[in-house]
């Protein structure tokens, strides 16, 4: 409390404070039109990646559909015919379903996926009215030939919003190296290239990845907590 | 005062047609007022707390308490199995009227000629006048006992035991405060009280007339009378989880919901009437734009009313008796026996500082006895809480609250 408001009595400081609040920057967000900018490691809904040439990742192994704790994912591989071959490996992923009613977006597929086939999208807008849409087939989850997850008739995302899709990330080196830490990558994105490697834990400004989304996100945030008066810097008391 | 010019020459068909359409205009300015306001409340408080607040239905949002009322309309209507079914039927509409009727006697400012008959802008202005309030507002605890004992449920019994005692407390303090105001204009009509204060902005209003005190007084009344925050432990939902018209849904709960904004909305119209010039305001090239004035005032008061809930937390039983018995009676009184001192001033002549006091005596006097009395009060209330033991001052840390 500073400036005018010692004048004001102890009892009615407090109308002061509130009487200042409808003049700040309003904290909502007003959510269809305009959205706040997502964590980087979101999980949103799945999406089935491919080489660049064209050939898809999955190569049917099921290890996806064994490690989902939520036994959402439903998984049949066969061999690859071989004048036309689906993967680049022996087997693919014949059916490939995903049950959105019951998957948890924990991510375990993606980490247990060994060619980085299935990846978490920040798609989440998916408002599906029946459980036949629920179960999204491969032919839904799979991108198309530029590499982009397929925007279906219930979702609600405009072009642009899968710009940040596929939020895989390696934490450490595939084989547990420390001395690899600050040069994990992101997976490959077919749609949208590589990006930074994520910032090691040991580094001082913080283990978080500096993403442009973050940092807006956080000033967002922190200048709405001083609008209402949380700051986080301490009061100065002088010196006693 | 000559009342409504309306009834001067007797009553005729069109004199009748007049008077419905005013009493279906009084209950229509009500009831949508009713509508506003609580999108009012709900955009004021949500900027008070730095958001937007509804503003998806409708423009801007404020349909939204149409669509919300609406609904609720079509829900169940659920009486409990406990509950003693004509009394829970009644309850709600023993709330809603006297919110509903009291608003009759608030004058919006001015006359107005409808085919040759001139009428107030005001649907009655019967000689009782202000007492009126102090009735509807009698009538209004009825309607929360019936609805908290009726349930057949224990929290909106003690909901309502809270509720009650706390309107029959408050309800001295309106009784004594109001009467100040009829004391420096001497009239209970309403129309009278606002012609008194007529000219002047602000300068002739009855809150500068008795010193702001008396107003302040009222207006914390008026507040605790329609159990809204600070004073709506009525319904506190920690404890006792929603107040006596907790088990109430569909229609019955609407009639609660309504009535509690209609009570609002007619209680700032009263603060306006009473204290604060009713629809007095300048004239905007040269016409007397009384309505507007009143409006303006209304949403100026109805934003305090929620800056007031934005702000402060909400008082314990304790406090909340403790304030209006010990703190605001005493203070009400005092202020009744000050302003009838200064009423009783004698006109003699003479100057100087000594006959200027020998002619407001009784007035000097009152504030003598007030102050004595006062200190009389304190001494009191410390010798008793000093005799049981409550309020220690060695133990007073250990207090949750502390006084108020």
């Amino acid at each position: 409390m500073s400036g005018l408001s010692n004048l004001v009595p102890r009892q009615l400081r407090g109308f002061v404070v509130t009487g200042k609040l409808p003049f700040k920057p309003k904290v909502t967000v007003q959510y269809p039109e305009e959205k706040r900018p997502k964590p980087e490691r979101f999980h949103g809904r799945h999406v089935l990646n491919r080489y660049e040439d064209g050939m898809e990742k999955c190569i049917g192994c099921e290890l996806c559909a064994g490690v989902c704790p939520a036994k959402c994912i439903y998984v049949r591989g066969a061999d690859n015919p071989p004048d036309r071959p689906v993967s680049p490996g022996e087997r693919y992923g014949f059916v490939y379903e995903i049950n959105f009613l019951r998957c948890i977006h924990c991510d375990m597929c993606v980490e247990a996926c060994p060619t980085e086939a299935i990846t978490e999208s920040k798609l989440f807008e998916f408002s599906f009215a029946s459980r036949s849409d629920a179960i999204y087939t491969k032919a839904e989850l799979l991108v198309d030939d530029d590499g982009l997850p397929q925007q279906l008739p219930w979702e609600d995302w405009k072009p642009g919003d899968d710009r940040n899709t596929s939020g895989w990330v390696r934490a450490t080196s595939p084989a547990g190296d420390a001395s690899s830490e600050g040069r994990a990558m992101w997976s490959g994105e077919l749609g949208y290239g590589v990006r930074r490697p994520q910032r090691g834990q040991s580094d001082p400004s913080g283990a978080d990845y500096p993403a442009d989304t973050d940092i807006s996100l956080r000033e967002t945030l922190s200048g709405a907590l001083r609008g209402i008066g949380v700051d986080d810097k301490r009061p100065d008391r002088g010196e006693d | 005062m000559s009342g409504d010019p309306l009834f001067a020459n007797g009553l005729n068909l069109a004199v009748w047609v007049i008077l419905v359409v005013k009493v279906v205009a009084v209950f229509a300015i009500v009831l949508l007022s009713v509508l506003f306001m609580i999108m009012y409340e709900r955009k004021v408080i949500a900027r008070l707390g730095v958001r937007y607040g509804p503003n998806r239905a409708g423009p801007n949002g404020w349909l939204q308490s149409l669509a919300d009322g609406t609904k609720l309309l079509f829900k169940e209507a659920f009486t409990p199995k406990g509950a003693d079914k004509v009394v829970y039927k009644i309850a709600p509409y023993l709330m809603l009227l006297p919110a509903l009727i009291a608003f009759a006697i608030v004058p919006l400012g001015g006359h107005i000629t409808i085919a040759h008959h001139t009428t107030e802008l005001q649907l009655a202005d019967p000689q009782w006048g202000i007492l009126f309030l102090l009735m509807t507002s009698g009538v209004a605890v009825y309607g929360v006992m019936m609805a908290g004992w009726s349930s057949g449920s224990k929290y909106p019994l003690l909901g309502s035991v809270r509720a009650s005692a706390q309107m029959v407390s408050y309800e001295a303090v309106l009784g004594l405060t109001t009467a100040t105001a009829v004391l420096v204009t001497g009239s209970l009509h309403t129309s009278a009280i606002v012609a008194a204060q007529h000219g002047g902005f602000l300068y002739h209003w009855n809150i500068i007339h008795t010193a702001v005190i008396p107003f302040i007084l009222f207006s914390v009344a008026i507040t605790a009378e329609m159990t809204r925050a600070p004073f709506d432990l009525v319904e506190a939902e920690e404890e006792i989880s929603g107040g006596y018209n907790l088990e109430y849904s569909s229609v019955d709960f609407a009639w609660f919901y309504l009535a509690e904004y209609a009570a609002l909305i007619t209680n700032s119209a009263i603060i306006i009437t009473l204290w604060l010039g009713g629809p007095d305001g300048p004239r905007i090239a040269g016409h007397s734009i009384g309505p507007v004035w009143f409006i303006i005032k209304m949403l100026v008061v109805l934003y305090i009313f929620v800056w007031i809930r934005a702000t402060l937390p909400r008082l314990r039983y304790d406090q909340l008796m403790d304030l209006g018995w010990k703190r605001m009676i005493p203070a009400a009184l005092a202020m009744l026996m000050i302003i009838a001192g200064f009423q009783a001033t004698t006109t003699t002549s003479g100057s100087g500082i000594a006959h200027y006091l020998a002619e407001r005596k009784w007035g000097f006097l009152a504030i003598v006895a007030s102050v004595l009395l006062y200190a009389l009060l304190t001494r009191a209330i410390e010798v008793g809480k000093q005799a049981t033991g409550l309020d220690d001052p060695t133990d007073a840390h250990h207090k949750v609250g502390g006084q108020i």
